[in-house]
């Protein structure tokens, strides 16, 4: 079987379970992001990949070898590290080139590869400088070129763009995304910006408490999280309560939304809604009253909070659907109930 | 401004307080005729060809610097596993060999002497030179010991685990990043324990005294059977090296970060 | 890298050098000098094996409690001397630029490396009739004519703190250049002055770096062996000048021995206090 097969992989320090039970199955070419808040769990998995550390049960089996006994040193990989982990006392050709010269290749493979490299990450004739010389999004490249410098079967990085301002980082995450999509390399990413996840990954892996909560891809996770966890990490949400009331209906702070229906045998449950699929108006019978609190204009969008007795709800809209509303105002919030998503508890 | 002023006058009393005595052993140093006199009478540096031209004083610098260089060497080759060691294993019980590392530095050094000569002179090789090698590599240990634990310490382990992702086994790594990034700690080890090598007089006297004489030893006994400007000028040749490996140290390396700076930046 | 727990004897390879090493030259020696301290004197040659306790018996006279007393009152004041001289200098030190910094840390170096010898000769120099500085206050007009000011108590202190003085402040720096600039920041905002905020902010919080290293300072001290001797009268000589004494010239190995080890509990228990010390400032 090709690719990655992550089969039932636990990790306990002590006392502590770091990594829960994981599996995961990563097809030969996708391009995967482990997302969650710190301490989930998701680098202690990465590392254990890569063999940086022993994982206490389960194996790891990367195209039907079980490489779980391996050495980080013999599985044939390339990571890209939080801090870059660059070799001061290397130029950056060296750095790049380090993988084979400890393989003894030749002086002229080593610079051909080295060129090849540069040319890939856009920062050709750049193999004389010194590491300490570079930019931070130079130095970032560098790193990638140097763990690609073998063709890896698996190419790993842990939070490697989280040292890079916020535009840079969004334009190396594209660069990074169309690398892997021409080399079509097996690529798993941690990361606990949703933002890097949705930008890249064909397929987010999001975990929480050493577990996998949800693996699906980014489109998915936004439309139909899972679960309550998973809904208020990605993207924004309202979490909503919503109860069956004696006439069979569902309802959403006292107000009957026809045409969602709850699971059979559920009768409250939690219901997630993306802000721009909340739409304001006139306040009429058939929507929910509540009053405006705050309204933010961003330029692109417009985010407005209105409060429905002691429950905030925010609405997102475009300049050009401008909802016609002032702090202070009654409202009507109408919510459509195909974009309603009823949570698992 | 007042404050400014006081600053300045407390340095300027430091400094005249360390500077005062080499500034006269320095002027007497250079004084014409064989007298112990300040400010000097006259200008000779002929004492200063004393240290190489006369044999016994010659004789006695070959020995100082054989002993330094060897015994600089030998500390350095005990400390390197041994940092090495405790940096990459986790094995508390290893810490003893730390402990007895600094142990001869810490002790009032009377008594690491007074061990080496009791040892020396129970084994039978009392007197014989590579003892005191030997001893002031055991003595002087703690210095390399001190650089290079702060030399692993300052790693990024993060960077032997690239090596491995890349595939570097520990030897390679070892060859390929852990020794290129700790050379420089190495070298300020080597050259501390080379300084006070030269520099040490009780432990070189109770192992070789009796039979050999190292510069030290040589102007301590010269200064109980009479005075030569020749005590002066090695004093100051003594200050001179010192100053200058330093100086080098701080130079090429990163002498604050040694003495327990955290970093290299600030100021 | 993971720091892993050894795991097969190929592992443990690095230690047998170093272990070997410091076992066979260091622990051997220690233990000799212990167990020679038990032995008999053997004036034609370095001592009988024997298990007398009259070495020890020997610290009850008047006389070893006088040079006892005399060791410990100089290793005090020279510890009181140069932590009161070098506290606000290191202070002051790590104010100053990096460069000046640097530029004063390798003096410092050069005067520590320097051997108690030359030092020894260097203060008996400063200190001499002939070219003292006795011949500059001459020349100044404050003194008729030059004295020596030596053999003296002064000029044996004199020594010791200036041998003392740079390792003090080398082992106040660390502590001293770490302090968070803030601390004092927040107390001139309040309203204190340099001075005010040095002794009552800075002073307080390095409290217990300032007493270990008054301890260690004064281990220090106690190990000097030939400034008394050389600057000084017999009867400012100190225990390490005895043992010295006694080892070599009175070629009384057991006894020498017997007060090196009675200098290595004296020592011992002080570093322990200032791990001690040291390990409750890391607790706060």
């Amino acid at each position: 079987m090709s690719g990655l097969d992550i089969n039932a992989i636990t990790k306990a320090f002590g006392n502590f379970i770091a990594v829960d039970n994981v599996r995961l199955n990563v097809p030969h070419g996708t391009f995967v992001c482990l997302l969650g808040p710190s301490g989930c769990g998701k680098t202690t998995l990465l590392r254990m990949i890569a063999g940086l550390e022993e994982p206490t049960s389960g194996a790891i089996v990367l195209d039907g070898e079980d490489i779980t006994p391996l050495p980080t040193h013999k599985r044939n990989l390339g990571m890209v590290f939080q801090s870059l982990a660059l070799f001061p006392h290397l130029s950056v050709g060296d750095n790049i080139a380090y993988a084979l010269r400890i393989r003894g290749a030749s002086k002229e493979e080593q610079k051909k590869r080295v060129d090849e490299l540069l040319t890939l990450i856009h920062l050709p004739g750049f193999a004389d400088r010194p590491v300490a010389k570079l930019s931070g999004g130079q130095r970032q490249r560098v790193a990638i070129a140097r763990a690609l410098a073998l063709s890896p079967k698996l190419f790993l990085l842990d939070e490697p763009l989280s040292a890079l301002d916020a535009k840079l980082r969004e334009a190396m995450q594209v660069e990074l995304r169309q690398l892997q999509q021409r080399l079509g390399i097996t690529t798993i990413v941690v990361t606990h910006d949703q933002r890097e996840a949705m930008t890249m990954a064909d397929l987010v892996v999001v975990m929480g408490h050493g577990r996998i909560l949800q693996a699906a891809p980014p489109i998915e996770i936004y439309r139909k999280p899972a679960d309550a966890f998973v809904a208020d990490f990605i993207g924004i949400t309202n979490l909503l309560p919503a109860e069956v009331d004696s006439a069979g209906r569902t309802t959403i702070l006292g107000t009957a939304i026809p045409g969602l229906a709850m699971p059979a045998g559920v009768t409250r449950a939690s219901v997630s809604i993306r802000p721009e699929d909340v739409h304001l108006g006139q306040p009429g019978s058939r929507a929910i009253t509540g009053q405006v609190t705050f309204v933010r204009d961003l330029g692109g969008t417009i985010e407005t909070f209105v409060e429905v007795g002691s429950t905030s709800i925010i609405a997102v809209a475009t300049p050009r659907e401008r909802p016609n509303v002032s702090v202070g105002a009654k409202v009507g919030v109408t919510l459509p109930p195909e974009s309603c998503v009823v949570l698992g508890s | 401004m007042t404050a400014t002023f006081l600053r300045r006058l407390y340095f300027t009393i430091v400094a005249l307080f360390l500077a005062a005595p080499l500034i006269v052993v320095a002027g007497v140093s250079v004084n014409a005729r064989q007298e112990l006199t300040f400010p000097p009478k006259g200008f000779s540096l002929a004492w200063y060809g004393q240290i190489f031209a006369d044999p016994e004083w010659r004789l006695a610098l070959i020995h100082s610097v054989t002993l330094a260089v060897c015994s600089a060497a030998i500390a350095v080759a005990i400390a390197l596993p041994l940092a090495w060691f405790l940096w990459r294993r986790i094995a508390p019980w290893a810490n003893i060999f730390q402990v007895l590392g600094l142990a001869p530095f810490i002790l009032p050094p009377v008594i690491t002497a007074l061990g080496f000569l009791t040892f020396w002179a129970t084994v039978g090789l009392f007197g014989q030179f590579f003892t005191a090698i030997i001893s002031h590599a055991i003595f002087f240990v703690t210095l390399p010991l001190v650089t290079l634990s702060l030399g692993f310490a300052s790693i990024d382990r993060s960077l032997v685990e690239a090596a491995a992702t890349m595939g570097a086994d520990d030897r390679t790594v070892l060859k390929t990043v852990v020794l290129p990034l700790i050379l420089p700690y190495l070298v300020s080890g080597y050259a501390f324990a080379f300084v006070l090598s030269l520099n040490e007089y009780i432990v070189a006297y109770m192992t070789i005294g009796f039979t050999t004489e190292t510069l030290p030893i040589k102007i301590f006994n010269a200064l109980r059977y009479g005075y030569t400007p020749t005590m002066a000028s090695v004093s100051v040749f003594f200050v001179a090296v010192a100053a200058l490996v330093f100086g080098a140290i701080a130079k090429f390396g990163d002498i604050r970060r040694l003495l327990g700076a955290m970093s290299s930046e600030g100021n | 890298m993971r720091r892993e727990a050894p795991k097969s004897f190929a592992d443990y390879t690095p230690l047998l050098f170093p272990g070997l090493m410091l076992v066979v030259f260091f622990v051997v020696p220690f233990s000799t000098m212990i167990a020679v301290s038990f032995f008999k004197r053997n004036p034609a040659g370095f001592y009988t094996p024997d298990f007398v306790i009259d070495n020890y018996a020997r610290f009850l006279t008047t006389f070893f409690a006088g040079v006892l007393g005399f060791s410990l009152m100089l290793a005090v004041l020279v510890a009181v001397c140069c932590v009161s001289i070098a506290f606000p200098f290191t202070y002051l030190l790590t104010k100053r630029s990096r460069r000046a910094q640097t530029l004063w840390l390798v003096g410092l170096l050069s005067v520590l490396s320097l051997s108690e010898v030359i030092i020894g000769f260097a203060w008996s120099t400063l200190f001499s009739q002939t070219a003292g500085i006795t011949n500059l206050f001459v020349a100044l007009g404050l003194m008729d004519k030059p004295v020596a000011l030596l053999p003296t108590f002064g000029a044996v202190l004199a020594g010791m703190i200036y041998q003392a003085l740079p390792y003090t402040i080398l082992v106040l720096y660390p502590a001293l250049v770490r302090l968070d600039p803030t601390l004092l920041e927040a107390a001139r905002t309040l309203g204190a002055s340099p001075v005010k905020a040095f002794f009552n902010v800075v002073t307080p919080a390095l409290r217990n770096t300032i007493v270990a290293t008054l301890i260690m300072v004064f281990v220090f001290a106690l190990g000097s062996y030939l400034l008394p001797q050389i600057l000084g009268r017999p009867r400012h000589w100190t225990l390490s000048v005895l043992i010295t004494d006694q080892a070599i010239y009175q070629s009384n190995m057991p006894f020498a021995a017997a007060m090196a080890v009675f200098l290595v509990l004296i020592s011992l228990a002080l570093v322990g206090l200032t791990l001690l010390v040291g390990r409750r400032e890391n607790a706060l």
